[in-house]
Formats: structure tokens, sequence, C-alpha cells
């Protein structure tokens, strides 16, 4: 049984679905970032994510793949030449939803999408790299620490439990 | 086709719509500009999210 696509139906039929998906992954390619709806903006995210696996892959076969979807010639030739080598290293997740609040007129939750430009390795040296380096660095010196508190700590409880015995 | 029996009193109208109410927008300070903003969306007053610029501050 097939499986629905997640995320709202967008316009009133399934070609004017089509339309606004492909003019939006146009869009996105062109500028780098555009102010959308949260809606709209989650649709686009796997299409997006997928022209781009496939730019990266770069060959005439994708390229004709990406060409059903983004009309555009230069678009494309953008996306081929400029946007796709700089996702080389990232393994997925090349664009960013952030949302902006509610339009004025119709109250639509509003979303930025943009393709991510910061370097993968800012990412993992906040994250991973930090996390275990300084660990490795301050295994002995806290352990050295933690002894004598935790000797100081039983210590006090030695004593209140023999105060305690003495109490009793 | 079924229709009400009886008219609806003023007071059970007015009971029941006691009951309409607005729910306070929950809010949490900006880590930029330590303004209030709305979690999960970018700050409206410094355009920031997660310290990064999203938008134009709109004032």
């Amino acid at each position: 049984m097939p499986q629905p696509t997640k995320g709202a139906r967008l316009g009133g039929s399934p070609a004017h679905e089509r339309l606004i998906l492909s003019n939006l992954a146009t869009q996105l390619f062109q500028h780098g970032r555009i102010t959308t709806t949260v809606a709209k903006a989650k649709r686009l995210r796997p299409l997006a994510e997928r022209l781009i696996t496939k730019a990266k892959k770069g060959d005439i076969h994708n390229r004709r793949q990406v060409m059903t979807v983004v009309r555009d010639k230069g678009v494309v030739h953008h996306l081929f030449t400029e946007i796709a080598p700089t996702f080389a290293e990232r393994p997925g997740g090349y664009t960013r939803i952030t949302k902006i609040g509610n339009r004025k007129g119709d109250a639509a939750p509003m979303a930025v999408i943009e393709l991510v430009s910061e370097p993968l390795n800012t990412v993992r040296t906040t994250t991973a790299p930090a996390a275990p380096a300084p660990k490795a660095e301050e295994t002995e010196a806290p352990k050295a620490e933690e002894t004598p508190a935790e000797e100081t700590a039983e210590a006090p409880k030695a004593e209140e439990a023999e105060a305690k015995k003495d109490e009793a | 086709m079924a229709v009400p029996k009886r008219k609806m009193s003023r007071s059970n109208t007015r009971s029941r719509r006691s009951q309409w109410k607005a729910a306070a927008v929950s809010l949490v300070s900006c880590p930029q500009c330590r303004s209030p903003k709305r979690p999960h969306v970018a700050c409206p007053s410094c355009g920031t999210y997660n310290r990064r610029q999203v938008i134009e501050p709109s004032a």
C-alpha cells in the first residue's frame, strides 16, 4: 500500500503541488535562502536535499533527473557546479529551517529555509571532540579530587553514624 | 430532522461561553538580547536564533 507523503498537501491539485514545490526548490537554489510558510518549508526540505544528493553524484543521469524538477538550466548548473561541491563532506542535512513567527495578515507561521553554509568542522569541534578531549585530560585530575572528596564525604557519615550510635 | 426541544436559557448559554478562554502565550528570554520571545522561534527584537542572525530585526 502506498504511503502518503508526510506534511501538508499544497495547492489545489497534484499538478499545482508539484509546481509549487519545484518553484520553491528553484528559488531556494537560486537565492540560497527563502522565506516561506512553515508547511511549505517542511515539504520543500526533503525534496531539496534529494536534489542536492543527486547533484553531488553529478553525472548526466542525475542531472536529467534534477531537470525534471528544477526546470531552469541556469539554476541546475549553479546547483551542480557551485552548491554541490560545498556539501561534498556533509552527509545530509543540507538545509536548515528556522521559524520566524506569524505573518501579518493571515497569521500564517513563517519560516526561513536556507542552504547550510557553515563549515562542517566547526560543528564537529563543538560537539564531538570537545567533549572527549577535556575528559581525557581531566580524568586524572578529577579522580584525584574525587577520591579525597569521597573520603571526606564518607568520613562525616561515619562520624555521624558513630554519633547516632552514641546517642542511641 | 432533529431540532432542539427547549429554548437554551441565557444562563446555560453564558455558562458554556464562560469556558471560552484564551491561553497565555509561553515565552522564554532570548539568549542574545534577553527580551521575551516565543520558544523555537527566532527572536523578533534582535532577529537571532541560537545566536545566529536569521532575520533583520523588526524593531
